[in-house]
């Protein structure tokens, strides 16, 4: 099953010629994805890999390739037009990998795509995997096994990390979805939660926050409200100085709002596990599952297993 | 991007907002002329990138050209939260009936700018939300239609009784908005908006934030930026595009991504270290990048052992050991080197780094306790 993405998704990428566009395309076709179509202003008609029609519009792409879903790698001044015009054409679910998108581009496209019914994953995030299924974004596919945990997590090499960790110890997903480091995202944590609820094959569910913002204790009373399957968590920045952006746009300490602290507080007074390690959560998820999947012996690059 | 009190003042004058005049002085001398130039009492006001100026002493009145002379002499050179004063603003008294706030702030929560006003102006909104919320009404921005006329009506009239006033208030409210959006900003601040005895409302401070991500349109916005008012270490940083953040620690970290940075800082205290930085080498990592990364590393004096965690993803685990091996050549690091590399292009990383001497582990618990360990103090001097 899965979340938001699976067997009758048909992607179209977004800026399919660009560096990272091309790169993706070929490593989610490799993965499973039916990538349908690419679209490149200017340079339709082509044909990406012997394989993908590449068109110059997505109205195009929808009418005649029959995408229904699309992932964003155009350079960050054009990825709000890019997500306009995907939720224009009907597309139901954009997913925007482009890091550095203006917050005030993001204000203006989030009430539109909610108004065209579509759904925004990002920007500036990895994308989701549903494991062994489809892949739409940056996530590597070697190291998920499907299982029956879910993530959602605002951060990509960290995502990783806990996914890795999970798989080592035998521990596969369900869906895996990266819903990005910035103020303002598509998708937040309780969209996800929502899902992973609503979905069978999700026995557990681990958020990984970070600082910043208020939306891990948001999620954490939608938690105790509405969620019946076992939530843990984990919140990084935990060191970081107040006042001073990590990296990421949102990781922003600003005044007492937003601190590791009262994050990891809120999860626990709502019956989140916290891990204190990333390592932790594999720990907290295998007493809460009832049948673990056993592969303990992934690599990350993908390579032979270890005896 | 922070920006300087002057530099907003200009931005809201121009939009037309009822900002006082006022000079920019770097020596005493400059603040004197100035004050000269004004007539009468002056504020002298530090120019730098902190809060709480005024209760730091960074904020002082004076009489006559003399008197400016001296606070601008006791003001710059003075440190408020770490960052020397280099500059400080010098503008005419004002008479003061009362003292309002206005702000705009990107409201995450609401995904909307909300703008807020308090009757309570010259302290700190965040005391006054604790104190007197009642003092404090906020509307929200549809970013579809903008401040409606309504909206910055309804603000005017919290804020004063006198219906002038209020109109006065709900114009400077609605520019205000308008140089928020221009400026690509996610916070700006009039505190106080004041009232003289005369009935004109005045904006006699001001704070912006720009988007960091809107700059690239903005280039008038982007030549603000004061890089001497910053960490020149993060400066370089910037310029190399990586993402790094000086800390007080020990443990030198260079990571890829910016979760895993924080989660390998937190690890890091975990162990019984403090970390010495955050560190964020970015996506796809060529090798000048590793090596740009290493000598700021290994020029914070406190940082007495390395540790890297990269996590391959879009980044290749042999690019980044290529670079550990460029650097290391290029220059003694003089502490020990912990090395965490894990996923695309493991093997090739490892081995390019064994072929030099270097041991990559794969485990980030492992990898962290052992630089942790590694930057204790010691009677061995190192690997």
């Amino acid at each position: 099953m899965g979340i938001f993405i699976g067997d009758d998704t048909r992607l179209v990428v977004q800026g399919i010629t660009g560096r990272d566009g091309s790169f993706h395309a070929r490593q989610m076709m490799e993965y499973g994805t039916r990538v349908v179509a690419g679209v490149t202003p200017g340079k339709g008609g082509r044909t990406f890999d012997d394989a993908v029609p590449v068109f110059d519009t997505v109205e195009e792409a929808v009418a005649e390739a029959g995408a229904n879903a699309s992932v964003v790698y155009v350079p960050a001044r054009f990825a709000v037009d890019a997500v306009f015009e995907a939720a224009d054409a009907g597309i139901a679910l954009i997913v925007c990998i482009t890091e550095g998108v203006p917050v005030g581009d993001m204000l203006r496209v989030l009430p539109y795509v909610r108004e065209k019914g579509a759904r925004l994953i990002g920007p500036n995030c990895p994308g989701l995997i549903v494991p062994g299924r489809c892949k739409v974004g940056i996530l590597p596919g070697q190291i998920v096994r499907e299982g029956p945990v879910g993530i959602v997590s605002r951060s990509g090499t960290l995502t990783y990390e806990v996914i890795f960790q999970l798989t080592r110890a035998g521990i596969g997903q369900s869906a895996c979805v990266g819903i990005g480091g910035d103020p303002l995202i598509g998708t937040d944590f309780v969209d996800c939660l929502a899902a992973f609820e609503a979905d069978p094959e999700t026995e557990a569910v681990a958020v990984i926050g970070e600082i910043g913002g208020t939306d891990e204790q948001v999620a954490a009373e939608y938690v105790s409200r509405e969620m019946s399957k076992p939530v843990v968590g984990f919140v990084a920045g935990q060191t970081a100085p107040p006042g001073r952006r990590m990296g990421h746009a949102g990781a922003i300490i600003s005044g007492s709002e937003g601190t590791a602290e009262e994050k990891i507080r809120a999860f626990e007074r709502h019956g989140i596990g916290v891990a204190r390690r990333p390592a932790d959560l594999v720990g907290l998820i295998r007493d809460r599952c009832r049948q673990p999947v056993a592969d303990a012996r992934v690599r990350a690059d993908g390579g032979e297993p270890l005896p | 991007m922070n920006i300087h009190e002057y530099q907003a003042r200009r931005i809201l004058a121009r939009h037309g907002l009822p900002v006082p005049e006022a000079e920019v002085a770097a020596t005493a001398e400059e603040a004197q002329a100035a004050a000269e130039r004004f007539g009468g009492p002056v504020v002298v006001k530090a120019q730098v990138h902190a809060g709480g100026r005024g209760k730091a002493g960074g904020v002082k009145l004076a009489a006559t050209p003399a008197e400016a002379r001296t606070a601008a002499d006791a003001i710059l050179g003075m440190e408020i939260k770490g960052i020397e004063v280099r500059q400080v603003l010098v503008a005419p008294a004002e008479d003061i009936v009362s003292e309002a706030y206005v702000g705009i702030v990107l409201d995450r929560a609401r995904r909307a700018d909300s703008i807020m006003v308090s009757s309570e102006g010259g302290v700190d909104i965040e005391e006054v939300a604790a104190t007197m919320p009642e003092a404090i009404r906020k509307v929200a921005v549809d970013p579809r239609y903008g401040l409606l006329a309504h909206q910055a009506a309804l603000l005017g009239h919290h804020l004063y009784d006198d219906p002038r006033a209020a109109r006065q208030a709900s114009s400077i409210i609605a520019r205000l908005y308008k140089a928020y959006r221009a400026s690509g900003a996610t916070l700006a601040e009039i505190n106080p908006m004041i009232v003289n005895p005369a009935g004109e409302v005045k904006a006699i401070d001001a704070k912006m934030n720009i988007d960091d991500n809107a700059l690239f349109r903005l280039p008038e916005m982007a030549a603000l930026r004061d890089t001497e008012a910053e960490n020149p270490a993060e400066v370089r940083a910037r310029e190399a595009e990586l993402s790094y953040i000086q800390l007080d620690g020990n443990v030198g970290c260079c990571v890829n991504g910016a979760g895993l940075a924080m989660a390998t800082m937190d690890l890091v205290k975990y162990y019984g270290g403090e970390p010495a930085n955050f560190l964020d080498i970015g996506g796809s990592s060529n090798p000048d990048k590793v090596v740009a990364a290493l000598e700021l590393i290994t020029e914070d004096p406190n940082v007495n052992s390395i540790l890297f965690n990269i996590f391959g993803g879009i980044t290749r685990c042999d690019d980044v050991a290529n670079g550990i091996v460029e650097a290391t050549s290029r220059m003694e690091l003089g502490v020990p080197i912990t090395i965490r590399l894990t996923g695309t292009n493991e093997e090739e990383g490892v081995a390019i780094l064994a072929s030099r001497g270097f041991e990559a582990m794969v485990d980030m618990d492992r990898a962290v306790e052992t630089a942790v360990r590694r930057g204790e103090p010691r009677t061995d001097g190192g690997r």
